[in-house]
Order: C-alpha cells, then sequence, then structure tokens
C-alpha cells in the first residue's frame, strides 16, 4: 500500500456503477483502541488458563534472528506440544514474535501488524536488538528499543537466541497471562498517542492510516 | 591478453592508473568525461558484456568520490574495473541506464546512499530504501551514525563499551 492508495477516488462497481471511495474512512475504522477491564476473578482466571493455552504466532522477522524461528516449528522440538502455533496473517494470530534486528522500515509496518491482530494478544521480542540495540545500537536504520514502539510482553536474550531459549520464553508468557500480567493490549490502549507519536518520528513519510483496524 | 588489451585502451582513451595483479584483472582510472565511452567501447568491442556491479566509496580526505564500474568478459573469464573520480562539492555522473538497464537501480541506490547524481536516469530520484530521509546522505563519511541513532531512536542506558586490546589484556595477564 502506498500513500496514493489512500486518496479519495471514483471507483467502477462490477454493476458499472460510479462511486466515490474514502480508503480511510470506508476501509479502516476510526476508533480508538480501548482497554479492556478484566472479566470477574474465577471467570478471568478461566480465560487466562485457555488464552495461555493457544498461543496463535506471527512470525514478524525483519532480521537475521528469525531463522531461529524455522527450526523450533520442526518435528525436533514440536510447538504443538506446547500449544504453539504459526499463522500466516496477523488475522489469525496472537503473539507477534519480532525477530532480532529492528531495521526501522519494517519495523514501521510492524505496529500495522499489531492493530490488525485480534486481542488479546501478546509481543514478544526474540534477541538482543530488541532489548538495546544490541551489535546495531549505533546504527542510522535499526531502532534500540522495540518497547518504545509496541508493548513488549517478553524478551528472549541472545544473538541469536537458540529454539530451547524460545520455547523458554514462551513458556514464560504462558507463566505471565496465566497470572493475569498479560496487559500489552491494555497498555498500548492506554498510551496509544505515545506510542504512535514514537512511530511516527522512525516513518517521517507516514503512509498508512493512524488506525490500522 | 591483457596487455593487449591495455595497449588498445590507451592508443584511444586517457587512462590511467592501471593495476594488472592476475592476466583476468584489470584495474584503470579513467577521465570522468571519458569513463562512459570506455565502458561502452568494453563493452560493444572488447566483449565486456557483463556489469557486475556499480559502486562508490568517499574519499573524504581527498574531497571526491570513486566510482567503480566492474565489467566481465565471459568469453575468456576476465574482470575489468573503470575507476571514475567525481568533485565531492558537485559529485553528478553520466548514466550508463541505456547500456544496462540495471544500472539504474545502482544509480538509484549510489543517488539515496551518497547523493551522486546520475540526470536522466530512471526513477533516479525516488526513494529506493530510505523512505522519508531528511538528513545528509548517510554512506557518506562525515554523516555521524551514532549520533543520528541516538536522537532518532531510544538508546537504553546501561551500555558500557570496552577497549578490545585493554579487555583481553586484562583477562588474559592479569598480573602484569
Amino acid at each position: 500500500m502506498t500513500k496514493k492508495d489512500l486518496d479519495k477516488r471514483k471507483v467502477t462497481g462490477p454493476d458499472g456503477e460510479k462511486f466515490e471511495v474514502d480508503p480511510l474512512r470506508d476501509y479502516f475504522c476510526q476508533e480508538r483502541p480501548r482497554v479492556h477491564d478484566p472479566a470477574r476473578r474465577i471467570w478471568e482466571g478461566f480465560l487466562n488458563w485457555a488464552r495461555s493455552e493457544s498461543l496463535w504466532i506471527l512470525g514478524y522477522g525483519t532480521g537475521c534472528g528469525a531463522i531461529e524461528m524455522r527450526p523450533l516449528m520442526t518435528p525436533r522440538f514440536t510447538p504443538n506440544k506446547h500449544r504453539i502455533q504459526w499463522r500466516p496473517t496477523p488475522w489469525q494470530s496472537n503473539v507477534p514474535s519480532s525477530a532480532a534486528i529492528c531495521p526501522s522500515r519494517p519495523q514501521a509496518r510492524g505496529p500495522g501488524s499489531y492493530e490488525q491482530m485480534q486481542g488479546p494478544k501478546y509481543v514478544v521480542a526474540l534477541g538482543s536488538c530488541t532489548i538495546n540495540g544490541g551489535m546495531y545500537w549505533d546504527s542510522y536504520n535499526t531502532i534500540n528499543r522495540l518497547d518504545k514502539y509496541l508493548p513488549v510482553d517478553v524478551y528472549i536474550t541472545g544473538c541469536m537466541p537458540r529454539p530451547e531459549s524460545l520455547l523458554a520464553g514462551f513458556e514464560k508468557l504462558k507463566t505471565l497471562i496465566r497470572e493475569g500480567r498479560g496487559e500489552g493490549q491494555n497498555l498500548y490502549a492506554k498510551h496509544f498517542d505515545e506510542y504512535k507519536a514514537n512511530q511516527k518520528k522512525i516513518i517521517r513519510d507516514w503512509d498508512m492510516p493512524d488506525y490500522n483496524w | 591478453m591483457m596487455k593487449a588489451l591495455i595497449e588498445r585502451l590507451e592508443q584511444k582513451f586517457r587512462i590511467s592508473e592501471v593495476v594488472r595483479q592476475r592476466n583476468d584483472e584489470l584495474f584503470m582510472t579513467a577521465a570522468k568525461e571519458e569513463a562512459v565511452s570506455l565502458v561502452t567501447y568494453l563493452k560493444e568491442y572488447e566483449g565486456f558484456t557483463h556489469l557486475v556491479l556499480l559502486t562508490a566509496v568517499d574519499w573524504l580526505e581527498a574531497g571526491r568520490f570513486q566510482l567503480t564500474y566492474l565489467l566481465n568478459n565471459n568469453a575468456v573469464k576476465a574482470d575489468a574495473g573503470i575507476r571514475v573520480y567525481l568533485d565531492r562539492e558537485r559529485p553528478e555522473m553520466e548514466s550508463i541506464h541505456h547500456l544496462w538497464k540495471q544500472a539504474a537501480t545502482y544509480q538509484r541506490e549510489l543517488k539515496e546512499m551518497f547523493g551522486i547524481g546520475f540526470p536522466g536516469s530512471p526513477r533516479v530520484d525516488e526513494p529506493f530504501i530510505l523512505e522519508g530521509w531528511r538528513d545528509i546522505p548517510p554512506y557518506r563519511r562525515d554523516f555521524d551514525t551514532k549520533k543520528y541513532s541516538e536522537k532518532t531512536y531510544f538508546p537504553r542506558p546501561g551500555r558500557k563499551t570496552y577497549d578490545p586490546e585493554e579487555y583481553m589484556k586484562k583477562q588474559l595477564y592479569p598480573e602484569e
């Protein structure tokens, strides 16, 4: 999608009927994300248990560390046994795993994928680069801290993290969710303006809608 | 083979700094005005039909950019590199996209990363990978990438840097 696709334009429908389309209004919702209050105690506990046992992952691999997610998918590690499964699109998943180096361009698209996911959703950041920039800390096109742009639940250190440590990270995420501490989505809604301002700071020619859902 | 080629080129063009380290490799410096004719001649008459790469070096101290055209002759398995020096203040070069279409992509990248202009090259002014870049071109050596990173991104405090030599000395020979 480019900036031009967001302009108002005349479209001819299948019946030959002509109408005007305003993509920002017609294709995207204009409502801000809301903070969801937890359900009543026991019910929320049950929901959190259910959520922790079905993690659907969007492998948003923008760097070298994403290569370690592939062996994790193989029978040697069998992620299904840990109730983890990869999905190809953001609309089917609820855990974006952002990989290793975060070049500023793809990372700017990351929030778009994050916003299109169904809640509740959790962010797992792989590799040292997501924590403090890693070995690319002084690069002109690598962001240093992912948590300024997305609400990160679990960081997995390593350059690159081995599949075993990825599994440990996902297990940690499950524990956090079961304890009711996987509140990244609410954090994102609460500090939405701040996150948006940071995202816009690195992507100067903003050519996406502000609300990606 | 290469010796005869050098002699033929020297008759026709003003080339200097000819380096021939191996028999299948040849580097030379051409004058800026003649470089495109030299590349054209090598392509059309000498069989160097393949453009391997077009890249640039920033010689900050000397105040000039160096463009390198690397050509390959597949029939005799030989390479030829042509160096061209450009003024750093107003870097501009003739385009070679009429010889190889893919050169336009190289030139677009050089325009973005070094700020070297190639008038007439297709889509040369469109952003290549740095969309919305407002600073000086990042591959120029006077661009301070660390300062830019600190200004734009959010450095996490607590990072320590050790001098590798000192650090290893302390690790390996602590009593010295």
